[in-house]
């Protein structure tokens, strides 16, 4: 008997080590022989724990799982008073486009074998039979841009680093996913963790590095574990080598380390400030060589793009935003997950329709698109396609895809407050419109809460220096959450008291 | 209480264990709170002298981490998530409620030494909120009911 019960973080969350246990103990005592298959997640958090029976029909989901249901898996599966039927089958799943989350949830994260069975290694044979110059322009052409929030082409990154002189190169790929609703990278690496350093293989042969790391938060427990025991994996089995090899990396818990050059210091031994640009990390990034900068899902996207070529990825998407988008809906919604799926959904169509509106059953106020540096969303903006210059155009971003639903009982000072204590907290020091700035909005706001309405131009200036003095995006965006709150939620910032007198 | 030959001894190992990293206090930092549950005061002079740094370059690396302490925490540790995906789902109203009843403030432990209560600002659990950790272990959905599990 073959089952599947998640390793990812959300399941072990939601109780799935006693998942595991229970069903052992149950087959033991029933003296059958159980090959239980610790996967990635499919995303539909909803479900999880979510166990999955092999039949000969295919893999009949059941749950969300507790200790007490485990028992009626051992009798007929679709049969189970939690059974969803044909995992591949429920509409979340089918409404999907899994390129680069394909395996995820389906295989086995630590077996090579699995991942080879399921088209995994073919981008990097591919690639080792092209010149550096014809990988770069494969993944130009694709039109992938950056999922770490800046959307640089990655393409064109590469060239870079892959044109500087140097004798030694790095690649870095960038898992420190601070963001609030954003959980892409963490699943990619506990459910595929060998299409990541596939990804990262490609990408030392197109810039010519023998070396890469993987920083990872240290938030993440179980990503850093599979990642390092996948690296081993990969060591043993020569798909990495002398020629190219990776380290991982743990952060310390400093959002700003996600900010490229924070994370470069962070990973020399230093204080995770930000550095000036340019240089540009690729021409002087670790230890001041040639580096390769680039998120979790940048990375994890080449394999599929060197396997089926740059038109097959561009094929995919909307406008100028190329190809697939592992969406985290996240926060106070009914089906809440992740779902890959080409550019071009309408914010509405994601939060109405996939979502299925928020868990409390109360309507939607707001929806915070693109972690805490994203501009919160009113029900006006709904017919936003997602995509980079989309959300650029309503004073937003898209960020590294991850949306936080509000119902109706959010209080918009409250988000906007929040947004400059994050500043505030998180700020590297570096610069003054970050590190003062935020501490000032903090007290604005809290002005404007005590009824004082001439805060509120104060708060709006202090807006405009902290957007176009700071050093990086931490104290340039802050601005985003802060000013839309106040834009389309105006009344949660009108004093009680005037409203009274 | 470890006595500062044992504790110089253990450094060293830790330091040796690293050698040939590029870049590496900050794995020289995990391996020493892993071992110590904290980083020693003690420990910045000898990790100082064999990185080649000044002292004050080492302790400006370890205040500048949210993760490492300068001293011991209460025997279990309890992270809340304080990030907006759980402030949609009443992170808020449960670290009130949390800090009630444990009657200590972020950063701080309980008198009895039994539980340090610390903000985390996502652990990637955002469509399962509100998130915690209890000594390294992820629980989704939590809520103020985690106290009595602390306690127990
Ligand atoms: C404050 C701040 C935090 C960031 N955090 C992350 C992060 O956690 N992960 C990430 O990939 N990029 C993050 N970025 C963006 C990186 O600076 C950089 O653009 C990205 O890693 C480049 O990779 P990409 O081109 O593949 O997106 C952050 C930027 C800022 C300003
Ligand atoms: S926001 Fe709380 S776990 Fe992500």
């Amino acid at each position: 008997m073959k089952l599947y019960l998640p390793l990812d973080s959300v399941a072990v969350a939601l109780g799935a080590e006693a998942i595991a246990a229970a069903i052992l103990t149950e087959a033991a005592r029933r003296g059958i022989r159980v090959d239980l298959v610790r996967n990635g997640s499919r995303g539909m958090v909803w479900l999880e724990p979510l166990v999955e029976v092999e039949t000969d029909a295919g893999r009949i989901g059941v749950g969300p799982m507790t200790v007490a249901d485990v028992p009626a898996l051992f009798g007929s599966a679709a049969r189970h008073p939690k059974a969803l039927g044909l995992v591949e089958d429920l509409p979340w799943m089918k409404g999907q486009t899994r390129l680069t989350f394909a395996r995820v949830g389906v295989i086995d994260p630590l077996s090579l074998a699995d991942y080879r069975a399921h088209g995994g290694l073919q981008g990097l044979t591919r690639a080792r039979s092209m010149t550096r110059a014809e990988i770069v322009a494969e993944v130009t052409d694709s039109g992938l841009r950056g999922r770490g929030g800046a959307g640089f082409p990655t393409g064109i990154k590469w060239k870079t680093v892959s044109d500087a002189p140097g004798d030694r190169k790095y690649i870095v790929c960038n898992a420190d996913e601070g963001d609030s609703a954003t959980f892409a990278d963490r699943m990619l690496m506990e459910g595929d963790p060998f299409c990541l350093i596939e990804g990262m293989a490609i990408a030392g042969l197109a810039c010519g590095a023998a070396k890469g790391f993987v920083y990872i938060r240290s938030e993440y427990p179980i990503a850093i574990r599979v990642m390092e025991s996948a690296i081993r994996i990969a060591r043993t089995a020569g798909v990495l080598d002398a020629g190219f090899d990776i380290e991982v990396r743990v952060g310390a818990g400093a959002y700003v380390c996600g900010e490229e050059t924070s994370l470069l210091n962070s990973l020399e031994g230093r204080r995770g400030v930000v550095r000036a640009k340019p240089p540009l990390p690729a021409l002087e990034g670790f230890m001041g060589k040639p580096t390769v900068v680039n998120n979790v899902i940048s990375l994890a996207s080449v394999p599929v793009i060197l396997a089926k070529g740059a038109a097959f990825y561009k094929d995919f998407g909307h406008g100028r935003s190329r190809g697939t988008v592992p969406l985290q809906i996240a926060g106070n919604v009914r089906y809440g997950g992740l779902y890959e799926t080409a550019f071009g959904l309408t914010l509405g169509q994601i939060v109405d329709d996939i979502a299925g509106g928020t868990a409390s059953g109360r309507p939607v106020k707001a929806v915070q698109v693109g972690g805490p540096l994203g501009a919160y969303h009113p029900r006006a903006d709904f017919d936003t396609p997602f995509g980079y210059e989309d959300f650029a155009g309503q004073g937003g971003l898209i960020g590294h895809a991850g949306l936080t639903v509000f119902d109706d009982s959010a209080d918009m000072l409250a988000q906007a407050r929040f947004a400059m204590e994050f500043c505030a907290i998180e700020s590297c020091g570096k610069c003054t419109p970050c590190r003062i700035g935020a501490v000032r909005g903090v007290e604005t706001i809290d002005r404007i809460a005590k009824g004082d309405a001439a805060a509120i131009p104060l708060l709006t200036d202090l807006c405009s220096t902290m957007k176009s003095g700071s050093l990086c995006a931490l104290g340039g965006f802050t601005p985003y959450p802060v000013l839309s709150a106040l834009t389309h939620f105006p009344e949660d910032f009108t004093p009680v008291r005037e409203a009274a007198e | 209480m470890l006595d500062s030959a044992d504790l110089s001894d253990r450094v060293a190992q830790i330091l040796a264990d690293h050698a040939g990293l590029e870049g590496p206090l900050l794995p020289i930092l995990h391996g020493i709170q892993a071992a110590f549950g904290h980083v020693p005061q003690a420990a910045i002079p000898q990790i100082a002298k064999a990185l080649n740094l000044s002292k004050a370059e080492v302790h400006g690396v370890i205040t500048f981490y949210h993760d490492f302490r300068e001293a011991p925490a209460g025997r279990h540790v309890l992270k809340l998530c304080r990030a907006e995906a759980c402030q949609a789902m009443g992170a808020d109203r449960m670290a009130a409620e949390v800090k009630a009843a444990l009657g200590i403030d972020w950063h701080e432990t309980t008198p009895d030494g039994r539980v340090t209560l610390e903000p985390v600002f996502c652990l990637g659990l955002c469509a399962c909120g509100p998130a915690a950790m209890l000594d390294g272990r992820l629980i989704g959905r939590c809520d103020a009911g985690i106290v009595a599990e602390v306690m127990a």
